[in-house]
């Protein structure tokens, strides 16, 4: 059997990377924080400022093993790979999946899955923290409802059937998700439905900003791995769209982002005053604002959880690239089919 | 597979200490020090063979010894850790 090399992720600022004998070496503040043998890691993902001797740079293009560099805040700014690399092999065979309709809506499948289970997650959560029965019958209703769109999901036999049922499930969550603010801010967050492009309320607002955020972390996740952001499954084609990205961010939109909406609304981080209104009705975060939902969601990727599937805990920001890595496994075949995050 | 590599170097003469510290280096190349003279390499076969060979070109078989041994799997059960050190697990996330 083929062994899964390991990705070494660098966070913490200022860490410097160099080559002893045949490991490589991660030193923070000159102290070694970490010698790893090269044969046990297959590419190096370095976030923000790391730095990386020639020679690691030249020892890992040599070898094939991936170097990816991503700014503070995880946005893709450059890889750097050797002359050889199974990364055509890859897309192609990302490409023949996308020309594959069964392989194409076997994944996008496991897309709407991973999104729609974990939104149900969320709605029992709410349902468990209810103030009053009404809303916890209300919640545990649409969780109902929810559970039904997903048991629909394996007879979909086509894409646009596997949409239907993301879209169905989408306005049953959405349509529930206000019984989740509390009722002080019920006010102030008063959502109705989801609107973008202009985002129409503070909810809106807050959670189309997150979403912005989170897709720019699964498009350097996809661009680590070697995968080719632009071409989905899920998601039609479009120029300039990282449909691929969208697709990848279906079953993180709930737990990463939705829920970190809810809880600066609900502990009252961000207020009437962290929005402006554009002519129009648009409504967006100031600049104090974006500060405010910034700074939560560094925090919130920092925090771990378990990978249900791998069985390790696994801080928040980094789940985008553990799954990046799965969604590869699969379409290089050594995966039978791609299997979403599932929170709990 | 998990191997355990220990070994006695002589270190009475210049010499001797020279290839003490050549097997410790050696023995970095494929995995980590657990303690002062054993190392834990998770490698395949063909890791194995290497670091065998090239640790057998280091020492000076009169003088000194080296043990191999390969550990059975399930590792978590086989493998019991006490004590303040704690060894990394190579194949787990490696974040930094």
């Amino acid at each position: 059997m083929r062994q899964l090399l390991n990705t070494l992720f660098v966070t913490t600022p200022n860490a410097y990377l160099r080559l002893e004998g045949e490991t490589l070496c991660v030193e923070v503040e000159r102290e070694k924080r970490l010698q790893v043998p090269l044969h046990h890691i297959g590419s190096v993902v370095a976030f923000g400022d790391v730095m990386l001797t020639p020679a690691v740079l030249r020892r890992c293009a040599q070898d094939g093993r991936g170097v990816v560099l991503l700014d503070r805040n995880g946005e893709f700014s450059a890889r750097i790979e050797g002359p050889v690399s199974g990364n055509i092999l890859l897309r192609q065979a990302q490409h023949d999946a996308a020309g594959n309709s069964l392989t194409a809506l076997g994944i996008a499948r496991a897309c709407v899955v991973g999104k729609l289970r974990n939104a149900r997650q969320i709605l029992l959560r709410g349902a468990r923290e209810a103030k009053n029965t009404e809303d916890t019958q209300s919640l545990q209703q649409a969780s109902r409802l929810l559970a039904n769109q997903i048991r629909k999901l394996p007879e979909a036999v086509d894409l646009d059937a596997v949409r239907g049922l993301e879209g169905d499930g989408a306005r049953i969550y959405f349509a529930a998700i206000p019984l989740l603010i509390r009722a002080n801010q019920r006010q102030v967050f008063n959502f109705e439905r989801r609107s973008r492009r202009p985002p129409l309320d503070r909810f809106n607002a807050l959670i189309s900003f997150l979403y912005t955020l989170l897709v720019n972390d699964c498009r350097s996740a996809l661009e680590g791995v070697g995968l080719d952001p632009q071409l989905g499954f899920l998601h039609a084609v479009r120029p300039g769209r990282p449909a691929l990205a969208l697709d990848l961010m279906e079953e993180f939109r709930p737990i990463i982002a939705d829920r970190l909406a809810l809880t600066l609304i609900n502990r009252g981080q961000l207020t009437e005053q962290n929005f402006e209104s554009r002519v129009g009705g648009a409504v967006y975060l100031n600049e104090q604002g974006r500060k405010v939902v910034l700074t939560a969601y560094q925090q919130r990727k920092q925090e771990e959880l378990t990978h249900p599937l791998l069985e390790q805990t696994v801080a928040i920001g980094l789940l985008p690239h553990v799954q990046a890595r799965l969604l590869a496994r699969t379409l290089r075949g050594e995966m039978e089919g791609y299997l979403p995050f599932l929170n709990r | 597979m998990l191997i355990l590599v220990t070994y006695d170097v002589s270190t009475e003469t210049p010499a001797g200490r020279r290839r003490l510290r050549q097997v410790a280096k050696a023995c970095l190349n494929y995995g980590q020090r657990v303690q002062k003279s054993v190392f834990e390499c998770k490698v395949d076969q063909a890791g194995l063979e290497a670091l065998q060979r090239y640790l057998l070109k280091i020492i000076c078989e009169e003088e000194d010894s080296l043990r191999i041994y390969r550990l059975t799997e399930p590792l978590e059960r086989n493998v019991q850790e006490f004590g303040k050190f704690r060894a990394v697990d190579f194949e787990a996330p490696l974040i930094v």
